[in-house]
């Protein structure tokens, strides 16, 4: 039996005004090459100055993944030659990285698991190639945009901790909630500001050696990451179970086929020559700024989940959904402290709510019904004034309009019947109409009740109070 | 004496006083380059237009009354790896021999904002690599003291613009003896600033640790009136020295009694020529003439000095250089075949042999095999330099040295021999490493005329200690006043005309 040793490398793209090392704006839809200058295009005789704002993000981060930051930090050149690498080395942090040795828990399966987090460091990112037809190979030309060339990047290198593609999905969510909770990155992995790489190594259960490692490209989603590990580990496993040897390798995701395909072998790792920036200073990193920005932090996704779980007493899963995003959260809080009763907003949160975001692509920043209309919309149900039922017109009608419970109550005239002779009224007039199935429910059918409650509420366009629609007509057939 | 031949200090109160227009100082200077640079071939591009242009802006704001700013209307010569915006910047390379900067160099800026006025760009060692100018792409400039030898370098073109009178002052850069060494050989007063003093934006990046941009003028005064208007605070240089600085002109007081004068009995082993230290002893004997107390003091390591030097400088040429790939600007060779090879083909025929051979020995020693072995090794050397300056000067204010082995060579004589060439650097490298300043005053002429130049070095930021000592040195001895007189033609033989 084979497990599998899975380390993730997580870049971000952190949501700073202007670039790492020059006051360009970091928005890279604009037309190609017009957020540059001089020191994001490597042009001879500029410098980089270090944007104050991504160090802050920088420490932030490592704060929330547990790290410890460094008192002296710096940054070292990463030497190699592409067109997108205007100055043809990257700045980054090799020697002395702003955070080490963090954590990030998750649950997986049921299981809190801790990976360890090696490394949080700042780098700078390239530029971006555009090859005529779309490939590299054949292509008669290339052109570049320089507007990505300089944004800062946060890379998050975990240990080799992760022991199923499932956990490894889960390490994914709970590092981008984080991170967005921080709001220091958009971590929209289809615009690219999260990117990650993955390197999965199998060994026989048990052992604590490392096997071959191969690395996986061009993984867009979490689910790719998910799928693409699975498949990893059935071919390794397969490729041990048939006496043969997994290769060092990058292997590149193929979306469509489902499959990973070798794209080179790795003989020796590649050098980089990295040696210290010599255009930066070393960084101090005053203990004092640590704790200013650490006081700033907010309360973290694990956190709040276990304190969803302790307070409100509520399932796990509703508090993993829940805690998902920090405005989800938000309002589920808010709705409970008008409301009362945990469960039954996360109910409404998770279910109707849920559903018509879903539906309609709304996120929660832009759902028109406040935390205290669906408050106030529960305590109507509480109440008796609406059913349960109707109570989810009522809600669709929120969401569409936004208008408050009581509002579109009145409007639509959607107040439960809950008098007791209009109700007999009806249930008198609904046994007349069929004979039939009242002699039956005489005769002691108790089951053809619920086609007379179902016409009463036909009639009274589901307002009736189903508990008293009930009682009417057991009264009235048992007599 | 025309306006071009004067000190900046004594053009500039004729300046103010309108005896002098600032378009008479540019005119003179355009007619002497035009005069004598085909001999001299100090410049790579002469501005002439734009200078004119300034120079009667600048008589219009001082005939509508404007008080005359500190370098007004003096004719300035940039060294061509300081970027001037709109105006080509070829660090002589034929990578660069069309490139028009988009931007300005903060001491360009800060030159322009005093009131200085660039008449053109010198020559130097393709990418200040090299110590004759020889390694220029362009051209070899000629010392005007005898135009069969060499400037120095690399900013030999800077030197002998300003002793052939072709510019009142210059900016040269100095990486491991660019300022002082040509100084030296060209008789004027050549200052490596502590590293952080100058801004580095906009210099074309050499070995960025090194580099300093730095006066080249014809007297200690003009050095401290330059220094002050470029040195101090730039946020766009992250390596500056963030501190208020004093007024270098404060400190041009021709007193050093009391002062301790070290000698570094290094500096004074073999290699050093018998000339040059004949001239270093008697200068010797005027400082402590002066007041001065000398006393012999030892830098232990600074025999690794050179060595460690060019593990370290071609180290980060490599990575400096890695950007003059063909893709945003500079040569781009016709005919490749890919991205990759159209970069190397770019960089193959538009870099020349001495910069090819540094980046070679660069990439060499930051490689994983190596990196521990030389680049590695060659920092612990340096702060060891750096440790023994320091240990020195808590017994001594200064320290003093000639500036180079020898006096200027002969064209041609070294440029086979590299190795040769790097020695020519032994005692201005050292000061480069540790980021202390170091200044070159003439000291001396030899028996066929060459110049010789003194070196004087002082603690990180104490500019204000080696002014005062050279000023003190200079105002005491005759050798800043004698100029050369070119023989125009004498240089037929030496071959290297210019071709641009």
């Amino acid at each position: 039996m084979f497990e599998p040793v899975i380390g993730i490398e997580v870049h971000a793209q952190l949501k700073t005004e202007s670039k790492l090392f020059c006051p360009c704006s970091t928005r890279f839809d604009a037309s190609p090459n017009s957020n540059t200058c001089p020191i994001c295009l490597g042009l001879p005789g500029a410098l980089p100055v270090l944007n104050k704002k991504a160090l802050e993000y920088g420490i932030k981060t490592g704060l929330a993944f547990n790290c410890q930051i460094a008192e002296s930090s710096g940054f070292d050149r990463k030497n190699y030659f592409y067109p997108d690498l205007s100055k043809n080395y990257q700045i980054t942090q090799d020697a002395f990285p702003i955070g080490t040795n963090g954590h990030i828990d998750v649950m997986s399966d049921g299981t809190m698991r801790r990976v360890r987090i090696k490394r949080v460091h700042l780098e700078e990112d390239a530029g971006k190639s555009v090859h005529e037809g779309g490939a590299i190979t054949g292509a008669a030309f290339s052109l570049e945009d320089y507007n990505r060339a300089g944004v800062p990047l946060l890379e998050i290198v975990s240990e080799p901790d992760i022991r199923s593609p499932k956990e490894a999905y889960e390490y994914l969510l709970m590092l981008r909630r984080t991170l967005l909770y921080l709001g220091v990155s958009d971590c929209k992995m289809e615009e690219g500001s999260l990117r990650c790489d993955v390197n999965i190594s199998i060994r026989p259960k048990g052992s604590d050696k490392f096997g071959t490692q191969v690395e996986l490209k061009n993984l867009n989603s979490f689910r790719a990451v998910e799928r693409s590990l699975e498949y990893e580990v059935q071919r390794q496993s397969q490729v041990v179970a048939d006496g043969g040897e997994v290769v060092r390798e990058t292997r590149h995701w193929d979306e469509t086929s489902q499959v990973t395909v070798s794209m080179r072998r790795k003989e020796r790792a590649e050098d980089y020559r990295y040696f210290p920036e010599p255009d930066l200073p070393r960084l101090s990193i005053k203990r004092a700024w640590v704790d200013e920005i650490e006081a700033t932090l907010p309360e973290l996704p694990w956190a709040r989940r276990m304190r969803f779980i302790r307070d409100y007493e509520l399932p796990e899963y509703d508090a993993s959904l829940l805690t998902d995003t920090q405005e989800l959260a938000d309002y589920f809080e808010a709705a409970v402290r008008e409301y009362g009763q945990a469960k039954t907003v996360s109910n409404w949160v998770m279910g109707e709510l849920s559903r018509l975001m879903n539906a309609t692509g709304i996120g929660i920043e832009r759902v028109k019904v406040s935390p205290g209309d669906l408050a106030a919309m529960l305590t109507m149900i509480d109440k008796g004034t609406i059913s349960g039922k109707i109570a989810k017109t009522v809600f669709e009608e929120m969401f569409a309009e936004g208008k408050s419970p009581e509002t579109i109550v009145k409007e639509k005239g959607l107040v439960q019947i809950a008098d007791e002779d209009e109700l007999r009224r009806i249930v008198d007039r609904v046994i007349e109409e069929n004979q039939e199935v009242a002699d039956q429910v005489r005769a002691g059918k108790d089951r053809a009740v619920g086609f007379l409650v179902g016409q009463v509420m036909k009639l009274t366009k589901g307002r009736a109070n189903p508990t008293m629609v009930n009682e009417l007509l057991r009264q009235r057939l048992s007599d | 004496m025309r306006p071009n031949e004067l000190k900046a200090h004594e053009l500039l109160p004729m300046i103010r006083r309108k005896e002098v227009t600032v378009e008479e100082a540019v005119t003179e200077t355009l007619h002497r380059i035009a005069a004598i640079d085909g001999t001299i071939q100090a410049y790579i591009t002469v501005a002439g237009e734009q200078a004119l242009g300034k120079a009667k802006e600048a008589d219009a704001r001082l005939a509508k009354g404007e008080p005359a700013r500190p370098l007004e209307g003096l004719p300035v010569a940039i060294k061509d790896n300081i970027c001037t915006k709109g105006l080509r910047t070829t660090s002589a390379s034929r990578y660069l021999e069309d490139f028009i900067p988009p931007y300005d160099a903060t001491v360009v800026r800060r030159l322009e904002d005093a009131g200085a006025i660039i008449v053109g760009k010198t020559n130097l060692d393709e990418f200040a690599m090299g110590s004759s100018t020889e390694n220029s792409a362009m051209f070899p400039t000629r010392n005007p003291w005898n135009l069969k030898r060499v400037p120095g370098g690399s900013s030999g073109g800077s030197a002998a613009a300003v002793i052939a009178d072709e510019a009142v002052f210059a900016l040269g850069s100095d990486t491991g003896g660019s300022i002082r060494q040509p100084a030296s050989f060209c008789g004027i007063v050549g200052l490596k600033p502590s590293y952080g003093l100058v801004s580095r934006y906009g210099l074309i990046g050499y070995a960025s640790s090194m580099d300093q941009i730095g006066p080249m003028t014809r007297d200690v005064k003009d050095c401290a009136l330059v220094l002050r208007a470029i040195a101090g605070y730039d946020p766009s240089d992250s390596q500056s020295y963030p501190k208020e600085l004093p007024d270098y002109t404060g400190c041009l007081v021709s007193d050093i009694s009391g002062i301790t004068v070290g000698v570094p009995k290094e500096f004074l082993e073999e290699g050093l020529s018998d000339t040059v230290k004949d001239a270093f002893m008697k200068a010797l004997d005027k400082l402590e003439e002066l007041g001065a107390r000398i006393m012999e003091v030892s830098l232990p390591h600074s025999r690794h000095a050179l060595a460690a030097y060019y593990v370290i400088s071609s180290a980060e040429a490599s990575s400096n250089l890695a950007r003059l790939d063909g893709v945003r600007y500079g040569y781009r060779a016709s005919g490749c075949e890919d991205s990759a090879s159209m970069m190397a083909m770019s960089r193959g025929e538009g870099l020349g042999p001495e910069v090819k051979r540094r980046i070679v020995l660069g990439t060499y020693v930051l490689s994983a095999e190596n990196h521990e072995t030389y680049f590695n090794e060659a920092l612990r050397v340096r702060s060891l330099i750096a440790r023994d300056f320091r240990e020195v000067f808590e017994a001594c204010d200064c320290l003093v040295g000639p500036t180079s082995p020898t006096v200027a060579f002969e064209a041609g004589e070294k440029t086979r021999d590299p190795l040769e060439m790097y020695l020519s650097d032994v005692y201005t490298v050292p000061p480069n490493l540790a980021g202390i300043p170091g200044i070159s005053v003439p000291c001396g002429f030899d028996e066929e005329g060459m110049p010789v130049g003194l070196q004087i070095m002082a603690k990180q930021y104490d500019e204000e200690t080696l002014l005062r000592v050279a000023y003190t040195f200079e105002e005491a001895t005759e050798f800043h006043k004698r100029r050369p007189e070119i023989q125009k033609g004498a240089h037929e033989s030496a071959g290297g005309e210019r071709s641009v």
